[in-house]
């Protein structure tokens, strides 16, 4: 297991220029969320009419891969319809937690498959996943505040 | 090598030694602050208590039951002489250092009005910016049970103890101080005989009980209980060369001897009814149901040995491995050393931070080179904060780490770095 395999190029570039990484005001919900473990935070503003992800803004610290994995989230899930976005946080989770057996479809995930390698280090899948369920937490709250 | 400790031989001692990590490299163990690995010694000393003489303890009249109380209370007599106190009484095993410190905290708050260890509101606890949070929460949670205020002594730019407002702190109202003996992030050792003695002197002052965490120091330099000169001290054995499962808490017997229990139920009592109990004096009264036997005895093992190579010997070693680190590290681009980086009262934990690396990064582009440090908030993330950082990588040494192992950090560190940086 050599570090490229781990530390994409695509992950890279991410890092150095995340997408997204200033937060819009007026959010329909806002949430931070922390890796306990490490310290990494992140906030995210989430603007939804309900049905549409409207725009998924951020700010946080953390290591390369936790800040390109929000990076790469924020503008796969943007203009996605509600269970879209849902559908493609399940997949990549799934992806995350499979230990590197799913290598996940890129056609979805698009730029989210650099990060396959992470499951082969299961102490780092906290970190690309620290994000998706910040995002998640935040639009099952933009759900439940509809209702 | 000038100091007198023999690496490849104590290296031979520890089987972990003999594996290889990530492929077909050797294991660079830089992570002693966090737990220690283990010698043959230790680990025979466990399951020679397994296979030969388990029993339950102070319990039965057969022959194991003899013998594993004897090797039990065995284990006792050496950590007492270990840490030189003045009888075996004084030491109470515990699971871990963490449940010492909530041993003390919660026999406190079990203090009922009159007794001399009681904590009302109005009274104060004091700890310092410094502290790992299994020296902080505890005390929070007392706090917060008896309505005491919970105030604390700030830490310098350096990384040392700031004093400036001592008598402030540490006022006439203040029952309990706990402090670190050395801390686990920036490597400082708090000489309460040395540059320090005016903090013992305000805490004896006001009258307040002094608790030294000392899971840092026991293991690598020399700890003598009497001259130290504190009311408790807690180390944990895994930190030194021990097995998990055991920690300690040295108490002054006068004082352990009125302190109410924590833990209760077989084993500290000294009459029972349906209504009441009483309980036994120290160390009993606090070890409630059958002890963590095999690990204790693996711990008496654990100082045996560390003994035998002499703590004197080890505090010299490691000083000058941090001596090299410091130097060598210092040299990269874009590091800073978080804590001191004088040799004058430090330990073998060297902190830091390298500009546009993040740590876990940076610890794992070690892990492939076979180099194991810790990286995160170290359990001190109010410490994190003072020094404004969200994390730091940790590099700490131990009796069988060597130069060439200093080395092969600060090559990796540098090389994690051109990859990160100016890929």
């Amino acid at each position: 297991m050599d570090l490229d395999s781990l530390y994409q190029e695509v992950i890279l570039d991410h890092y150095k220029r995340p997408l997204n990484k200033k937060l819009e005001p007026n959010p329909t919900v806002q949430v931070h969320h922390v890796n306990t473990s490490c310290g990494d935070e992140v906030t995210l503003n989430l603007h939804t009419d309900g049905r549409v992800v409207a725009k998924i803004s951020w700010e946080g610290v953390g290591c390369s891969i936790s800040q390109a994995s929000h990076s790469v989230m924020s503008d796969l899930l943007k203009g996605k319809s509600v269970e879209e976005a849902l559908g493609l946080v399940d997949e990549f989770q799934k992806m995350l937690q499979s230990k590197g057996i799913d290598a996940g479809n890129e056609e979805h995930l698009q730029d989210g498959v650099a990060f396959a390698g992470v499951a082969k280090f299961p102490a780092r899948v906290k970190c690309a996943l620290l994000g998706w369920m910040a995002f998640k937490d935040a639009l099952q709250q933009s759900i439940a505040k509809k209702r | 090598m000038n100091s007198a400790i023999n690496v490849e031989k104590i290296k031979s001692e520890f089987p972990i030694f003999s594996r290889l990590i990530r492929g077909d490299q050797p294991l660079i163990y830089l992570d002693s602050a966090a737990t220690s690995q283990k010698p043959l010694v230790v680990l025979d000393a466990e399951r020679n208590f397994y296979t030969k003489h388990n029993a339950a303890a102070h319990r039965g009249a057969h022959q194991l039951a003899e013998e594993a109380t004897e090797l039990f209370e065995g284990a006792r007599s050496k950590v007492a002489r270990f840490l030189n106190a003045k009888s075996e009484n004084e030491i109470i095993f515990t699971k871990s250092a963490t449940e010492s410190i909530n041993l003390l905290a919660y026999s406190l708050g079990n203090a009922r009005p009159g007794s001399k260890f009681h904590i009302e509101k109005g009274d104060r606890i004091v700890v310092s910016e410094m502290e790992h949070h299994a020296n902080l929460i505890p005390w929070q949670e007392l706090a917060a049970r008896t309505g005491a205020e919970l105030k604390w002594l700030g830490v310098t730019d350096e990384g040392r103890l700031a004093l400036s407002n001592l008598e402030e702190i540490i006022d006439k109202r203040t029952k309990v101080v706990a402090l670190t003996h050395q801390s686990n992030v920036l490597g400082t050792i708090n000489d309460f005989n040395g540059a320090l003695s005016q903090v013992k002197n305000r805490i004896k002052e006001v009258g307040a009980l002094f608790l030294v965490d000392a899971c840092q120091s026991v293991p690598h330099l020399k700890v003598d209980v009497q001259a130290l000169g504190a009311d408790f001290l807690t180390f944990s054995g895994h930190k030194a060369v021990g097995p998990t499962g055991v920690g300690v808490l040295w108490g002054r017997n006068e004082l352990l001897d009125e302190l109410p229990p924590f833990l209760t139920g077989g084993s500290m009592i000294e009459n029972v009814t349906m209504e009441s109990a009483t309980y036994l004096p120290a160390p009993k009264r606090f070890e409630a149901g059958v002890p963590n036997m095999a690990q204790a005895v693996g711990l008496g093992a654990a100082v045996d040995y560390l003994e035998k190579i002499s703590l004197d010997e080890i505090h010299q070693h490691e000083l000058s491995l941090t001596k090299r680190a410091i130097e060598g590290l210092k040299q990269i681009p874009g590091l800073s050393i978080i804590g001191p980086e004088d040799l004058v009262d430090r330990g073998a934990v060297v902190s830091f931070a390298v500009a546009g690396v993040h740590p876990h990064d940076l610890g794992q582009a070690l892990d492939q080179y076979g180099i194991a440090v810790r990286t995160g908030h170290h359990c001190a993330w109010p410490l994190m904060r003072r020094y404004k950082v969200v994390a730091t990588t940790r590099a700490s040494f131990y009796l069988y780490n060597s130069e060439s192992d200093v080395d092969a950090l600060i090559e990796g560190v540098a090389r994690a770095r051109k990859y990160f940086v100016e890929r």
